[in-house]
């Protein structure tokens, strides 16, 4: 089957790339980019192993086509730490112990970015209802959710 | 050895070492690695779930362009000739292992692998898999315990008998084996007891759940040797089973653990690798073969749905005259279930004079069990600790005063017939009591719930080697992956031994070929026995940098004490002479010249892991409308023994008891009547998500172990153990409704409360 030419913006920079119309954008960010830093945990849509953003808004890249990014702009984890620094919540995740195995950890702090980029002041259970759709089977959720809010104070200014 | 009390880095919570790479997506998990050249195997599994192999064709696979290998059975040896038990937390039977991860003559569960291809793409080989052609002959499947152990009940295994019956039986069972633990005399315990309790619990076949799916890369040199790349708990585990499956020389396979997304005993055996290795050797190509998620619920893992029977003799002044329990436990495909870890943990936590513990280990059409965190000990512990809650209920008791009256203490001789050492389970069950969680308010429709529990904790072989940089920083190697910050700790116990900052400790984790011989990431083994050779390790460095310091201040190494990073002459030695302290990175830079770089290896074979002790709280609130429960409040309480990296251990807390609650309240396998399974998925197999749970609040308890420097016992398996019978008592006292039947979700417990 041929390959169809694919036109992004991925991590901030133009990128172009060929895709198979049957692979998913999880598919062709690890096997065709190699940006392995977004994880399959299901290809279902269950887990939210594979969250990047798509035009800003948390995707399950296991449900959308590598050809369906054609002019969207797309993050992943491995552009989140920005300029040689690690983003509020990455050190938060860090300080918090927020990661046990860690496969789940690329997927929620993308998630967990959408949702302080538009909710700078979650509540507990606001983090915890935006986060259902990420799977954590080692931590039982608490330092994730500490280190969301956490995450969420160091952006909004306040003093740890 | 002696534990003191003052450390400076022991107990801290700093970044673990690897942790930068896992917030950024660098970190290289089983599926992320890759080799030029590399192409793409898949299995083609059994769509029944019994029934003889008749005929496999590979020819039409083989015949798909871009096909360029197909394997079955026939590729391995004769499984009858692989003999002998596997290492590991739950040994198992090597000619079991090579007929799991490849059927031969017979397929035994719905998933069973019974064939592989490799191809230039994942799409060919999912393509070339459908032109494989296989016959059976179909036979009845035998899917639960009942249907195992009736009369004429069809067999899994025509050569299967009992073990551990006084005489050995002629005919074949789908009875595996046979155990029984006892002590004192039943009938004059009952006969003591004012009441008794009599009940039967049973539990449903579960996943660990891991969000990383099995995956492997192998490649096999011209010259013969072949190199592995996986997801494994223990990376030796994996050389050794897959040569035995291969019909190899060890020798001729190294492997390298990559990162690991979870395991929870999950990936302490085999199930790609010999078949990746296979595949890469029948096509000189690289392989990967990563299993989707449906492949992991059908194929791998899963614990044993299990019924215990529990008989409870207590007197007026709640102490047990009298215990009964028979567990009935289903090993899935292959004998092995936890029966035996499940028997001998299940009155544990209670010194008891009369008791009588039984256990059958029954085969039947599911994939073989493997190990889930504290394998077994969580299903007596639902049946008993739900009795005994019963009993307090019953006699107007405290529950926790319940317990105490009958805890196990140093001196108990534990129904397995060990003597215990020191341990916690008094001190976990007074800090419960002691916690502001246990006298908070209940609203209606709410209740509180408390269960104690056990698990061993291994010890067996670990090697650690820690080399000094030149500048003064430490390396710390060993073969135990890290799932659960293990690095981390590796490194605080070297700071601490070496008196050294803990940033100043790298901690990596190596290949079978340059670390030396660990066993499995399991049985909550890791901090306490690899972390005992890393502190021998770090000992014979402070021999090395003693001998150092004497060589320059010509002194006799005796005359050189070691103290917060620095070689001192002893009080003698420095008497009226102006000698410096020299550190660690002095000596380190100077190492050329007096004896060349410094460094040191252990191993050993770590005894004495102390038993784990703990007890929870657990408050619900039920919906009398829908059945549904929500946990509101948990504190999950546990003797550590000694917290090396306090918030690792507070983690291993909180997320063994969520999967307990999800065992509890949502999590099983749902089969239909031909054996296949009904929700092989993250939408159907509903594991926690952040909104289901509030905070778990955590108290580690201290009572050292002293057979540790550090005083360490393992902590990772415990705390799934009380969490069952936690939420199930919980919602006895929420709204007077004695769930039996796991998982208790909203249909089961609103029928329940409708019949009542
Ligand atoms: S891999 Fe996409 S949601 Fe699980
Ligand atoms: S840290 Fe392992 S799944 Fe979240």
């Amino acid at each position: 089957m041929s390959k169809q030419h694919i036109t992004t913006t991925l991590n901030g920079e133009p990128t172009e790339f060929l895709c198979d119309t049957r692979q998913t954008l999880l598919d062709t960010l690890r096997n065709e980019l190699r940006l392995t830093g977004t994880k399959e945990g299901c290809a279902t849509g269950d887990c939210g192993a594979c969250t990047v953003l798509l035009d800003g808004k948390a995707t399950c890249s296991c449900l959308v086509l590598g050809v369906e990014a054609e002019g969207k702009d797309i993050q992943t984890i491995e552009g989140v730490a920005h300029e040689g620094e690690l983003h509020p919540l990455q050190t938060a995740f860090l300080n918090n112990a927020a990661l046990q195995c860690g496969v789940c950890t690329p997927g929620i702090i993308v998630a967990a970015k959408a949702l302080l980029e538009t909710h700078p002041n979650p509540t507990e259970k606001e983090v915890r209802y935006w986060l259902s759709g990420n799977l954590c089977r080692c931590t039982g959720y608490d330092k994730i959710i500490h280190a969301v809010m956490d995450a969420a104070s160091a952006m909004r200014g306040e003093q740890p | 050895m002696s534990a003191k009390t003052t450390y400076k880095w022991i107990g801290s919570s700093p970044v673990r070492p690897d942790g930068v790479d896992k917030v950024t997506g660098r970190a290289n998990f089983g599926a992320d690695h890759s080799e030029p050249g590399m192409i793409y195997g898949k299995v083609l599994r059994s769509p029944i779930a019994h029934g003889r192999i008749q005929s496999i064709n590979l020819t039409p696979a083989l015949q798909v362009p871009g096909v360029l290998a197909a394997i079955c059975g026939d590729d391995f040896p004769d499984a009858d000739a692989v003999q002998g038990m596997s290492s590991g937390e739950s040994p198992a039977d090597m000619r079991d292992i090579a007929r799991n991860v490849m059927a031969r003559d017979k397929v035994l569960y719905h998933g069973h692998p019974i064939a592989a291809v490799a191809a230039m793409s994942p799409e060919i080989a999912d393509e070339a898999l459908k032109h494989i052609q296989v016959t059976y002959e179909a036979l009845p499947p035998v899917l639960n315990l009942d249907q195992a152990m009736a009369k004429d009940a069809p067999l899994l295994h025509e050569d299967q008998i009992t073990r551990g019956l006084p005489k050995k039986p002629t005919q074949a069972s789908n009875i595996a084996a046979v155990l029984n633990l006892k002590r004192g005399d039943l009938e004059t315990g009952f006969s003591q007891a004012d009441i008794i309790i009599e009940e039967t619990y049973t539990t449903p076949t579960a996943h660990q759940g891991y969000i990383e799916p099995h995956a492997v890369i192998a490649r096999c040199n011209e010259d013969g040797r072949a190199a592995i790349w996986c997801c494994t708990q223990g990376p030796f585990v994996v050389r050794s089973l897959s040569a035995q499956v291969l019909g190899w020389d060890m020798g001729r396979i190294k492997v390298t653990p990559s990162e690991i997304g979870g395991g929870f005993g999950g990936k302490t055996t085999i199930y790609l690798e010999p078949l990746a290795v296979k595949l890469a050797e029948k096509s000189g190509r690289p392989v990967k073969m990563v299993m989707s998620r449906e492949d992991v619920f059908r194929a791998t893992g899963p614990t044993s749905a299990s019924r215990t029977h529990v008989k409870l003799g207590m007197n007026k002044a709640g102490k047990i005259t009298a215990a009964d329990v028979k567990l009935e436990c289903e090993a899935g495909a292959f004998k092995g279930s936890p029966m035996q870890t499940a028997c001998m943990t299940a009155l544990t936590c209670y010194d008891l004079e009369n008791f009588n513990i039984t256990g059958y280990d029954v085969v039947v059409n599911k994939p073989k069990a493997a190990a889930y965190r504290a394998p077994g000990a969580p299903l007596t512990a639902f049946a008993v600790e739900s009795a005994i809650d019963q009993a307090a209920k019953r006699l107007g008791l405290d529950p926790i005063d319940i317990r105490l009256n009958n805890a196990a203490k140093e001196g108990t001789v534990a129904p397995y017939g060990a003597k215990f050492p020191p341990i916690g389970l008094v001190e976990t069950l007074q800090a419960a009591k002691a916690h502001p969680h246990y006298c908070a308010p209940l609203k209606p429709n709410q209740g509180r719930g408390i269960a104690s529990g056990f698990w061993f904790n291994a010890g067996m072989q670990s090697s650690a080697a820690i080399n000094l940089n030149e500048n003064g920083t430490a390396t710390v190697i060993t073969a135990s992956p890290d799932i659960g910050g293990s690095r981390a700790s590796m490194a605080l116990m070297t700071a601490e031994t070496l008196g050294i900052p803990y940033a100043d400790v790298n901690a990596i984790v190596a290949d079978t070929e340059a670390a030396g011989y660990c066993d499995v990431t399991g049985g909550s083994r890791t901090t306490f026995a690899t972390g005992r050779a890393v502190i021998m390790a770090a000992e014979k460095v402070i021999v090395s940098l003693r001998e150092r310091a004497a060589a320059l201040w010509e002194l006799k190494p005796e005359q050189v004490e070691w103290r917060d990073g620095q070689a001192h002459p002893d009080s003698e030695a420095s008497a009226g002479a102006d000698i410096k302290p020299l550190s660690l990175a002095e000596l380190a830079l100077s190492a050329a010249k007096t004896g060349g770089p410094i460094s040191a290896k252990a191993s050993l074979t770590a005894q004495g892991a102390g038993g784990g002790f703990g007890t929870q709280i657990c408050d619900v609130e039920v919906d009398p409308e829908t059945g549904k429960t929500e946990i509101i409040r948990f504190t999950v309480i546990q003797d550590a023994g000694k917290a090396i990296h306090r918030a690792y251990v507070e983690g291993q807390l909180q997320g063994g008891a969520v999967q307990g609650i999800g065992w509890a309240l949502n999590e099983e396998y749902i089969y239909d009547e031909k054996g296949c399974m009904q929700n092989a998925s993250f939408l159907d197999y509903r594991m926690p998500v952040a909104l289901d749970l509030p905070m778990i609040d955590t108290v580690i308890v201290e009572v050292p172990n002293p057979n540790h420097p550090f005083g360490v016992r393992g902590v990772g398996e415990t705390p799934i153990v009380p969490a069952l019978a936690a939420v199930a008592n919980a919602i006895d006292s929420a709204v007077d409704a004695r769930m039996t039947d796991l998982p208790i979700n909203p249909p089961k417990l609103l029928k329940q409360l409708s019949t009542a």
